[in-house]
């Protein structure tokens, strides 16, 4: 069933995301999981979680519901149910997180926890052009505090920006980021989401390194229970990224654990 | 040990547990995830005869009491169905679990062109769904409101079937679930399903609006078992064949009493959400081990418990 959370600040992120931050926390909710977000009267989207003390979500405008999101304002009140689905598990002590585009979101909320944790973590973020580059702030080692809500003085090791365009960070793939990552220091894990095509990139570099990845992947998702068997990823992609057959990405997943 | 072995129809089943039809039964893959997870046999997904992507979201909601859903019939046409049943068959043929296609239509000449196609196919049985509560905007009244719809349909599907056995899914919602009943077997029926889920609606108090997107959905899980358990005692009294008992099965208790109230084989849908594809092997070792702790030898005794009384 829904729970009603309102709105308490929005903020911009880029010329089409906006981080909506809500007026309590989203119970039990582990970083990676879901969301299921209902506007009476518009419908239903899945939204990864960006931070969950208070429940943050950042929704991009790709369509009529994010749109609908865009123009509601503080105080007004979303219907959301979850956390739905598995999410990330911290494994080792030195995690690299790779974000592209939009991805980013569940990773804000996973550094947060793994260095609470006392883990340390590194970040790749890549996006095709300056303008979508997001939460690279948030991710700053010398704000990442201001926005943490345990206050802590710790931050990311470092952060990596990687655009296409070439205009801000490193001109590339975030994949060729990641490469000088790992090799500078290789991670214990390294998780990741993002587009389909990075991530199966992704999946191969891992597998080159042997190293342990979680990747979240993500589809359309209908019910968000398990029942109606939408979320099934194609076959290409599955095979292209060793998916087990009858995965659902929105129980099962959305993140895979590589072992 | 208790024997789980379930004949129905022509066929022997491993156990009586049986994936319903609507949960996970879009592709081959998931059609046997949950055969490897432990079920008897597995249902597709209803397909009728040409593509559909169903009612927007939100098309699902648990409200506490079981789930309400109006998926609205999403699927890929009875063209595309019948290769991946083909596929699942195969697949399934050496775990021993038997694949059931299911099939809808909205007149009684499209539910004979579906049936041909899909027999092509060679599912074990195919399931006739008249009674899908969630569609009513396009199709009107299910078939499955009156003797005279039911049994049309039946025939139309019997005739297109050619050996393969059908299964009619029948509506709670109706006066005399037995004389419907006796209505379809009259016209061909081999087996019955019952029952498909109960028309409702879930509003959102503080939204004040209807949750679903199609505002009325199908109730299922544990507030249907009731309904399920007394359709089922009363089409086992109005005729002699098979019923497939489904509603609000989620534990092996569940299918104990489903057994009981004359159910041959028991469906399970929702208990997927609660408890996953492992579901269904779960209960049907909970209806073992139920068994042996009440001295059930066979499912037949169980079935016969409630008559010698």
């Amino acid at each position: 069933m829904y729970e009603t959370f309102a709105i308490t600040e929005i903020r911009d992120e880029n010329y089409r995301a906006k981080t909506f931050v809500f007026d309590k926390p989203l119970s039990d909710a582990q970083p990676g999981q879901y969301v299921m977000t209902w506007l009476p009267g518009v419908g239903e989207k899945p939204f990864s979680i960006a931070g969950h003390d208070p429940l943050m979500l950042m929704v991009v405008a790709v369509g009529p519901f994010s749109e609908a999101m865009h123009h509601l304002n503080v105080g007004n009140r979303v219907w959301v149910r979850g956390p739905l689905g598995h999410g990330y598990k911290l494994q080792g002590q030195h995690l690299l997180l790779v974000g592209g585009g939009y991805g980013v979101a569940p990773l804000l909320f996973l550094a947060r926890e793994a260095i609470a944790a006392g883990h340390t973590v590194e970040v790749c973020i890549g996006a095709r052009t300056m303008a979508e580059v997001l939460l690279a702030e948030a991710f700053m080692p010398t704000d990442f505090s201001s926005v943490n809500p345990l206050k802590s003085a710790k931050s990311v090791d470092k952060l990596s920006i990687t655009t296409e365009d070439g205009l801000l960070g490193t001109r590339g793939l975030v994949t060729e980021a990641v490469e000088v990552a790992i090799q500078a220091r290789r991670p214990d894990c390294v998780y990741a989401c993002g587009p389909t095509p990075m991530l199966l990139a992704l999946a191969r570099q891992c597998r080159e390194h042997n190293l342990p990845h979680q990747l979240s992947w993500e589809t359309r998702i209908r019910c968000g229970m398990g029942i109606c068997g939408d979320c099934e990823l194609d076959a290409a992609t599955r095979q292209a990224a060793n998916i087990p057959a009858g995965w659902l990405v929105c129980k099962d997943g959305p993140v895979l654990f590589s072992e | 040990m208790a024997d789980l072995t379930c004949d129905f129809l022509n066929l022997r089943l491993r156990n009586p547990i049986v994936l319903a039809s609507g949960i996970l039964g879009t592709s081959a893959d998931l059609l046997e995830r949950v055969a490897r997870a432990g079920a008897g046999a597995v249902t597709a997904k209803s397909c009728g005869p040409i593509p559909r992507v169903g009612h927007p979201n939100p098309v699902a909601v648990d409200w506490g009491h079981g789930l309400l859903n109006a998926i609205g019939l999403s699927n890929p046409g009875a063209e595309a169905e019948a290769k991946m049943l083909v596929e699942a068959r195969e697949r399934l043929e050496s775990l021993g679990v038997p694949v059931i296609a299911s099939i809808f239509a909205g007149t009684v000449a499209e539910f004979g062109d579906v049936a041909r196609i899909i027999a092509a196919a060679r599912p074990h049985v195919i399931e006739v769904n008249i009674s899908c509560p969630n569609v009513a905007d396009e199709f009107g009244t299910p078939f499955a409101a009156s003797c005279e719809s039911a049994a049309a349909v039946t025939e139309a599907v019997k005739r297109n079937a050619g050996e393969i056995p059908i299964a009619v899914k029948l509506a709670p919602n109706v006066p005399d679930i037995g004389r419907i009943a006796a209505a379809v077997v009259e016209a061909g029926a081999d087996a019955i399903t019952a029952i498909n889920t109960m028309p409702g609606m879930v509003i959102n108090a503080e939204a004040g609006r209807p949750v679903l997107s199609n505002r009325i959905g199908g109730i299922s899980g544990p507030a249907l078992k009731p309904v399920a358990l007394r359709c089922v005692y009363q089409i086992a009294r109005a005729v002699d064949v098979p019923v497939i008992g489904t509603g609000g099965v989620t534990t092996g208790r569940d299918a104990a009493e489903m057994l009981m109230a004359g159910a041959t084989a028991v469906g399970v849908g929702s208990a997927v959400w609660t408890r996953g594809p492992e579901a269904l092997g779960q209960i049907a070792g909970e209806l073992a081990a139920f068994m042996e702790q009440h001295g059930y030898g066979t499912l037949q005794d169980l079935r016969e418990v409630m008559r010698v009384q």
